[in-house]
């Protein structure tokens, strides 16, 4: 099927994904770890729009943008359906993985969880709409795919573990058990499954990754 | 009898438009619903209760949002007409990868220019506006393979995606007097653009400049009576 290559970074929630979907469908692949302070030639000629991680290249063409690099490696590798068959159902799961990337770009965590005053505020009640939107629904659903893992399940794991340790980095909560159980719960069985947690990364490691990459803006 | 597909939209939005041309180049039937969005429709509020925005596409009375989405779906959903994403894996992500740029990078800063706060910040904004025309040119090149449009013989997802937005760029042109498509700076873009609007599928949805500028004029003035208050 022509050889397969991931430029990730260990910390990155959009690198894990590609590695997810690849491991789901039992596909090969080289990983290739990028130093985001000083990255390689190879990956600003495969991403020179971006200059990102992650960029997946299959055989010698590159695709960047984690969402769209999921689409291929659905489309391209048949076996065990990442996104669902009925066009309509196949909306909804892009509407839902569409709409938990908009919510937490990268400036959105940052004012959410560290900065302080009325943007932190306004950071913060978009991503408690987010939560409460998501814990209606999974009302119902073991997973957002269903019983098996889907498209929204792999893009909401940023959801499932990189928020909890977000807020142990910084020692602020806005996703507590509490007010939202079904999504907590979600998230429980989700980083249960095999193919998640054994892509993920070393929690104490990412813990004071995120409170240095987090906090030092702010010093 | 009712229409199984409806649409709920307004003349001067490219996210509207893009919903209506790709069920053309479906050839489906569907009833247009123009939203005053003020106040918005009960229909759009149970339609779109997570963003309260158009368009909507209603297929069995079952709604389906975010325009680009949207026409996924109509690709998906309907055998009739031609195919709107190509069928090669490696191509239909390179359209999305252009598209989600569109949207997420080059329609902000392009929109920015209009809501600039001084002439520096205006004239920032429109280099970054003309670095992104200059790698859409490249990706036009790459894309559309010595054919007419990005998506080959027939337009397709990209040229969709991209094109919607030629209404609005046409009124920032006019009236910042200046030119982003140009015959020199971006001459496939340049003659891409005037075969898209004249295109079948598209040139009923096009709005006419001057009506577009009348309305984009309108928006700035509520903008700018609401930054100051």
């Amino acid at each position: 099927m022509g050889k397969v290559k991931v430029f990730g970074f260990w910390a990155s929630p959009y690198s894990r994904r590609v590695e997810i979907a690849l491991q789901m469908k039992g596909v090969e692949y080289e990983y290739v770890e990028e130093d985001l302070q000083n990255k390689s030639e190879l990956l600003l000629e495969y991403n020179p729009i971006h200059k990102q991680v992650p960029v997946l290249v299959h055989d010698g063409k590159a695709i960047a943008e984690s969402l769209v690099i999921l689409e291929y490696i659905d489309e391209v590798w048949k076996c065990c359906h990442i996104l669902p068959t009925d066009p309509y159902e196949r909306a909804h799961a892009r509407f839902w993985a569409n709409f938990i990337e908009d919510k937490l770009m990268h400036h959105r965590i940052k004012h959410a969880f560290v900065s302080k005053g009325e943007e932190s505020e306004k950071a913060a009640k978009e991503i408690e709409e987010l939560f409460e939107l998501l814990e209606d629904e999974i009302k119902g659903k073991k997973l957002f795919g269903g019983n098996d893992i889907g498209f929204v399940d792999i893009t909401a794991t940023i959801v499932a573990l990189w928020i909890p340790l977000i807020q142990e980095a910084v020692g602020k909560t806005i996703l507590t058990r509490e007010k939202y159980p079904l999504l907590c719960n979600w998230a429980d069985e989700l980083l249960q499954c095999n193919v998640i947690k054994h892509n993920l990364p070393d929690n104490d490691k990412l813990v004071a990754f995120l409170r240095h990459i987090l906090c030092q803006t702010y010093e | 009898m009712a229409k199984e597909v409806k649409v709920l939209g307004k003349w001067p939005s490219p996210f509207v438009m893009r919903a209506r041309i790709a069920l053309h180049l479906k050839s489906v039937d569907y009833e247009f619903i123009e939203e005053s969005m003020q106040p918005k429709s009960e229909l759009l509020l149970k339609s779109n209760p997570v963003h309260k925005k158009i368009p909507v596409l209603l297929h069995h009375e079952k709604p389906i949002c975010e325009s680009l989405i949207i026409v996924q779906y109509v690709d998906e959903a309907f055998s009739t007409g031609s195919s709107i994403l190509p069928s090669n894996p490696y191509d239909r992500a390179i359209q999305r990868f252009w598209a989600a740029y569109l949207d997420d990078k080059w329609f902000p800063a392009f929109q920015g220019v209009s809501r600039a706060p001084n002439e520096e910040a205006k004239a920032k904004g429109l280099e970054q506006v003309r670095e992104g025309l200059s790698l859409l040119e490249d990706a036009f090149d790459k894309c559309s393979n010595g054919k007419p449009f990005f998506g080959g013989d027939k337009i397709g997802y990209l040229d969709i995606a991209f094109g919607s937005y030629l209404g609005w760029v046409r009124v920032s042109e006019k009236m910042n007097n200046i030119e982003l498509i140009s015959k020199d700076k971006t001459p496939k873009l340049h003659a891409w653009a005037e075969r898209f609007s004249a295109n079948d599928a598209v040139k009923d949805y096009m709005p006419e400049t001057e009506k577009l500028m009348g309305f984009a004029k309108m928006l700035m003035a509520k903008y700018q009576a609401a930054a100051s208050t």
